[in-house]
């Protein structure tokens, strides 16, 4: 790693100055588990890196645990909470209990000790695994003819929706198609105050080479996870990846279901690892509304939301994939599975 | 006259039994010490600028930045302008600073201006056009034909038809020999008609060997009552050794160095050293107490060592430690060659395999890649061979686990299954139906099929294949059977008894983790009588008295070896020495239960350490060579067969693919100590598991880089990934009285094979090429369908 | 002398200026160089800064308090092994990826590789070193020993640990425990069959203490 400065603001405030206005210069540390990596790779090379765990009264302290929302039921998680004490920690299991697709997912993202420090915030800022941006060729990664590496090279594990520009990298959060699927919310500060915004309205595509995959400023925070009420909802996770566990999934699929008796009255489903953001589905949850979940309409409904997919040379089989791992997550939140 | 012959069934009390590892406990508690741990007073650390390109020449280095910055003591330039570099990652410029974030941030000052040139890094297509004809042969050449172990009678081949473009001096003629030339290569070099001027001329990427013909292939492929034809293809893999390559040298003197080395050969290593830094060997002392790994990779100390040793120099001497990185140890530590052919195979109805045809490629970087000794273990009659070797830029070939036998493996067995499938025969019936071309193991396979089978449980998993590709989970078993030598190296073994009764022997042989130290101390241990703590061994320096490199499955033999025949001698000479305190002749002795007693009557004894009393103020000290021609009988010997079986389970949806149960029969003569054999098997069919679902080097086309030089993307397996594993050593008569026979590289042969088959058997559709990833399953399985 | 190190390595290691990070913050003014730790101004305070050159910095390992004076960009792994000589925890992958270099702090796994030494601070870290007592091995080892699951041995610490840790928190672990728990480190020469029984057997006969 390059040299850096290291500081431990203890307020908001301290922390939107030393992070700065623009990208480059300095990074959070939260878990650091993804930002090590980086900066050993030397494709992010900040000059300071700063420490948000020390920072007194902060929504996202760990110890803050979760409080009630004031929209009424559901929960707030401090961003700062680990996603092993997500799954392990007594004082998460009640809450983790109303959201069981969410436990799962977070329960299988990595390994044991990347969880123990990972923070919810961390991972839904972790960069993409893109092979070409890790080896340091950027994240629109062209050569100096202008020649799109990744759809002239090895692009297997790379998007197959929502590629039609630069970028063709993955999105790499698999806890969040579950989160999105739930309708989760995040809070955000920084130095013009609050915001708060859908999980899905935080992830973009980014068009040029310096802007990032997410709608965080540079001197702004993830503070808070923000859990509408699960009442009423059926809602599945499913990864599909090669190995048994500690293995990037190929596709995630993410589905959340409001059931008028034996029909479905709401879904959302949202794919992960198949597009540079996580994609939500607007042609499956339509094929599913008003319908009985068994496999034929998982199926269609799975059909319909990989119809547009664009494959890249050798990414196709993910488009089968996908369908798969939407399918067995339709019936699995149907309770049918 | 010495009797050195292995102890009966009936009188062993510790070979070929269960002994628990002795350096386990220093592992467990992170007390063991290797290369990567060790640290020397004053030690510097090592980094390496490396060339980002596949393939370039150095036009320009400046390294003043660097030189200047504090902390740097010594800047040592590896590859200067005007070299070409033949792969991402190779090293241009070494540096030495007081701690590795120095040399780190130096290293990032040295500015290194490259001409790019065009490079290759794909192999997975057969060749397009018309190969060059293989010109006259280098010494590149010959050393990576070595390296791959092409065998003998294939480079007298090459060497005649195409002749040399060197002069064969006898310095050169010694060197080969020392690399393992065989002598029949040796003349052949000698006699070889020689091109000069053709060293010169630039390599093409692709170089063709003439077709190798055996009887009548033509022929017994028109006369074939069945025809069985496939693809199929490993590709290259790395051994990513949890320990990376690395050392640490201090020059002593002026003229002495003292290095630390990750190496699976300790005691070849100086010689290695001398030549190169100008200093006689006998001044190099090497030492290693524990490796994390080598799998073939770590026998030389490469180019880093020495240049290792340089940076020492140049910072005054003081030790210099530069370990790989993990990125550069997968690039640039060595791969595993691949192998592709389109196979034919001609047979009878009845299943008797008649002909061979296989065009067959691979790569194993800039040397290009040998033919795979195809087709393996089967010796069919008629057979036609052509091979293509693709010179690339992916980085330099090494010698992995078994080289070349995986990938024959592949090659044939999954041939030879799809034969089974097409004349609607169980493979296993095929398989023993062609027993009596399998050569001098076919009785052991005829045995091990009977056992395996009952293991797997194969005539109820069995079953045709499916006529179409089932829509569930479908399940599927399959076979493999391999073949190795392992004769035991040289070895010399120093052996003492002292006249308290401590024992103690020093060996410059390295323990990889197979168990040697234990082996050796079970020899010992069972030779004097007494229990295995009683013993104090050393092994992994260069003070110690040499044995060979742990390379072709030869160190079992060669230690054990060489330990008996010196605990035989030092038993002798204590024999003589107690015989007259016990009014008996020395042979009338024997030495058990930590007692010398006489045989016929067992009353007469002194414990051990009244027995050593009687040695004298001296220790006795022996040493044990092996081989020692004068000194019969041969201990060891070569030659092990081995068959293993996979069950699978499938989800066609998906591709995924899990291994279930895998079975491993395996023989090796004489077994030492059957515990650590186990885990020996063990630890290769889960080798076995990782290159067969998951590792490949992958390398980018347009920038000829290795995209997964991490362990994220190079994919091992995990705990996990690995089902029921069941490893049955065959022992006992027919076994036992071959002697040692090597064991660390049989068991990594066949799980690739076994897991296609298995693979095939389940889907009822061949995924042609390793490793069996989703991709390649689904576009197995769509190819079916779509036909 | 720690301060006067720390100056001057700023001055000729860190790639960027006083000034430069003066830049960053929202206040312009010069800030007069203190001889305790640095500060920089931020939100109109003084928030002290750690590097880019050595600090001194305090590691709890295995029970004993060690004084270290290192670079913040320093990995709790490389203080471990190249400043304490404490080298069980293996440097592998130095990624996160391979869990040759677990320890435990405060009691969780983690890869010590992706810790800074500088947050490692005020924790309780243990390594594979602190499991024998008075020279006896911890039954968890003992059982790596009997059932032979160690090899080369280079894994084998990150994997006693993991182990531990594991039986600490499952004493009669499920197969999805199990999966869940060691899914973080790996083995090259495949010891996995024998880790399989430790666990086994372990879960019979230790509380995991």
């Amino acid at each position: 790693m390059r040299q850096f400065e290291y500081v431990s603001p203890k307020t908001k405030a301290q922390a939107f100055s030393l992070l700065g206005p623009s990208w480059g210069e300095s990074e959070i540390i939260a878990g650091g588990t993804d930002l090590l990596a980086l900066m050993k790779d030397d494709v992010v090379r900040p000059k300071r890196l700063v420490n948000i765990k020390s920072i007194e009264g902060f929504d996202n302290h760990p110890k803050a645990g979760f409080k009630d929302s004031p929209l009424g039921g559901g929960a707030n998680i401090g961003a700062l909470v680990t996603l092993g004490d997500l799954v392990e920690s007594p004082k998460f299991r009640k809450l983790m209990n109303d959201y069981p697709a969410f436990a799962e997912a977070v329960g299988e993202a990595a390994s044991p000790q990347i969880r123990s420090l990972a923070t919810l915030g961390g991972n839904l800022c972790q960069r993409p695994r893109c092979w070409y941006f890790r080896n340091g060729f950027g994240l629109l990664p062209q050569d100096e003819t202008g020649k799109d590496l990744v759809s002239a090279g090895e692009n297997r594990y790379h998007a197959i929706l929502g590629n039609e520009g630069r970028a063709k990298f993955v999105s790499p959060s698999t806890i969040v198609p579950i989160l999105i699927a739930y309708n989760a919310k995040i809070q955000i500060v920084g130095p013009k105050g609050h915001r708060e915004l859908p999980i899905e309205k935080f992830y973009l595509i980014p068009k040029s080479d310096g802007e990032r995959e997410h709608d965080l400023r540079p001197n702004e925070i993830i503070s808070v996870l923000v859990l509408p009420s699960s009442q009423g909802v059926q809602a599945a996770h499913y990864e599909i990846r090669q190995k048994a566990a500690f293995d990037w999934p190929l596709a995630v699929a993410a589905v959340a279901l409001k059931m008028n008796g034996d029909t479905v009255s709401a879904a959302r489903v949202v794919l992960g690892n198949v597009a540079p953001v996580p994609w939500i589905s607007p042609e499956a949850e339509q094929a599913l509304v008003g319908k009985t979940v068994n496999e034929e309409t998982a199926k269609t409904a799975a059909e319909a939301a990989l119809k547009n997919a664009t494959p890249l040379s050798h990414n196709a089989y993910k488009i089968q994939l996908a369908k798969v791992a939407l399918k067995r997550a339709i019936l699995k939140a149907g309770g049918t599975a | 006259m010495s009797n050195y012959k292995w102890p009966d069934r009936n009188t062993r009390t510790l070979i070929g039994k269960r002994t628990t590892r002795v350096d386990s406990s220093v592992k467990v508690s992170g007390q063991a010490k290797y290369t990567y741990d060790v640290k020397r007073p004053g030690m510097l650390y090592g980094k390496m600028v490396r060339c980002p390109y596949a393939h370039s020449k150095v036009i320009s280095i400046d390294t003043s930045a660097a030189e200047k910055m504090s902390g740097v003591k010594a800047v040592h330039v590896v590859q200067g302008p005007g070299t070409q570099i033949h792969w991402a990652g190779d090293e241009v410029v070494a540096i030495a600073a007081v701690d590795e974030r120095t040399a780190e941030d130096a290293a990032r000052l040295v500015i290194v201006k490259y001409e790019k040139l065009p490079h290759l890094v794909s192999d997975a297509e057969p060749p397009k056009g018309a190969a060059e004809e293989q010109g006259p042969l280098s010494v590149d050449d010959l050393e990576d034909m070595l390296d791959n172990q092409v065998p003998d009678r294939q480079m007298v081949q090459q060497i005649q038809q195409y002749g040399i473009s060197f002069k064969p001096t006898e310095d050169l003629l010694k060197e080969a020999k020392d690399d393992g030339a065989a002598d029949s290569v040796i003349e052949a070099v000698r006699n070889a008609t020689v091109h000069e001027g053709a060293a010169t001329r630039p390599k093409p990427y692709y170089q063709k060997a003439a077709a190798i013909i055996q009887g009548e292939p033509d022929k017994a492929f028109s006369e074939a009552e069945v025809i069985g034809e496939g693809v199929y293809g490993i590709p290259v893999i790395t051994h990513c050794c949890l320990e990376s390559h690395g050392s640490t040298s201090e020059w002593t003197s002026p003229n002495h160095l003292f290095v630390h080395m990750s190496t699976q050969n300790v005691s070849g290593i100086a010689a290695q050293m001398a030549e190169p830094l100008k200093i006689p060997a006998s001044n190099i002392r090497v030492r290693q107490e524990h490796i994390g790994g080598g799998f073939g990779s770590k026998f030389s100390p490469d180019r880093w060592g020495i240049v290792t040793a340089e940076l020492s120099k140049k910072a005054g001497g003081k030790p210099v430690r530069m370990m790989l990185e993990r990125d550069s140890e997968l690039k640039v530590a060595g791969a595993r060659p691949s192998a592709f052919a389109h196979v034919k195979i001609a047979a009878k109805k009845d299943g008797t395999v008649t002909a061979w045809r296989s065009e067959s490629w691979g790569t194993g970087g800039p040397g290009g890649g040998g033919m795979p000794p195809i087709p393996y273990v089967f010796n069919i009659p008629n057979q036609h061979k052509e091979h293509t070797a693709i010179r690339n830029n992916i980085g330099p070939a090494r010698a992995w686990r078994a080289p070349n036998h995986p990938q024959a493996a592949v090659l044939t067995m999954c041939a030879m299954e799809d034969l089974a499938a097409k004349l609607n025969m169980d493979p296993l019936a095929l398989f023993q139906k062609n027993l009596s071309i399998t050569g001098a193991r076919a009785k052991n396979y005829a045995e091990e099929f009977g056992i395996a089978a009952d293991l797997m449980g194969w005539k109820q998993k069995w079953h045709p294949r499916p006529a179409a590709v089932p829509t569930g989970l479908a399940r599927g078993v399959g076979l493999s059977i391999h073949t190795w030598g392992g004769r035991g190296h040289n070895s010399d073994c120093d052996f003492t008894i002292h006249p308290d009764g401590s024992v103690d022997i020093k060996m410059g042989t390295q323990d990889l983790g197979t168990g040697t130290r234990t082996a050796i101390l079970v020899v010992a241990a069972d030779t004097l009588g007494i229990p295995i703590d009683a013993i104090n061994l050393q092994i992994g320096d260069t003070l110690y008295p040499p044995s060979g490199g742990s390379g072709g499955s030869t160190t079992i033999g060669g230690v054990s070896s060489s330990t008996r025949r010196a605990a035989v001698d030092a038993r002798d000479t204590l024999f003589a020495k107690v015989a007259p305190a016990l009014n008996a002749q020395p042979h009338d002795l024997e030495c058990t239960n930590g007692t010398v007693s006489v045989k016929s009557d067992p009353s007469r004894s002194l414990i051990w350490k009244q027995a050593c009393a009687k040695i004298g103020a001296m220790p006795v000290t022996n040493r044990g060579k092996n081989p020692d021609r004068n000194k019969p009988p041969d201990l060891t010997n070569s030659g092990v067969a081995g068959v293993q079986m996979a069950e699978v389970e499938v989800d066609p949806e998906t591709g995924i693919v899990q291994v279930k149960k895998m079975v491993a029969v395996q023989d090796c003569g004489l077994v030492v100590n059957i515990k650590t054999a186990e885990s020996q098997c063990l630890g290769a069919l889960i080798m076995g598991i990782s290159y067969s679902l998951f590792e490949e080097k992958i390398m980018d086309p347009i920038t000829g880089v290795m995209l997964n030089p991490n362990m994220e993307f190079y994919r091992l397996a995990g705990l996990n990934d690995v089902p029921e594993l069941v490893v049955h050593m065959m022992t006992g008569e027919g076994y036992d009285e071959r002697g040692v026979i090597g064991l660390g590289e049989p068991p990594v042969i066949s799980p690739g094979a076994a897991i296609s088959n298995a693979v095939a058997n389940a889907l009822g559709v061949r995924v042609p090429f390793l490793p069996l990833t989703p991709d390649r399953v689904l576009s197995a399985i769509s190819q079916k369908a779509g036909a | 002398m720690p301060d006067d190190d720390s100056k001057k390595n700023l001055a000729e290691h860190s790639g960027v200026s006083r000034r430069d990070f003066l830049k960053i913050s929202t206040i312009s003014a010069a800030v007069p160089l203190v001889a305790g730790p640095q500060t920089v101004l931020a939100a109109g305070e003084q928030v002290p800064v750690y590097g880019p050159g050595k600090v001194p910095m305090a590691l709890t390992v295995n029970g004993k308090r060690c004084a270290l004076h290192l670079e913040p960009r320093v990995t709790l792994l490389d203080a471990l092994r190249d400043d304490l000589d404490i080298t069980g925890a293996k440097r592998v992958c130095d990624r996160g990826e391979c869990g040759a270099c677990t320890v435990l702090m405060d009691n969780k796994l983690v890869y010590a590789c992706s810790v800074l030494a500088i947050e490692a601070q005020g924790k309780q870290i243990e390594t594979v070193e602190c499991l024998m007592e008075n020279g006896k091995l911890h039954p968890i080892q003992k059982a790596f020993v009997d059932r032979d699951a160690s090899q080369c041995g280079f894994c084998t610490p990150g994997f006693v640990v993991a182990c531990k840790s594991l039986l600490d928190k499952h004493p009669n672990p499920t197969p999805e425990d199990i999966r869940r728990g060691l899914s973080g480190n790996f083995c090259r020469c495949g010891t996995y069959a024998g880790i399989r029984e430790v666990i086994l057997e372990s879960s019979r006969t230790t509380k995991g203490a």
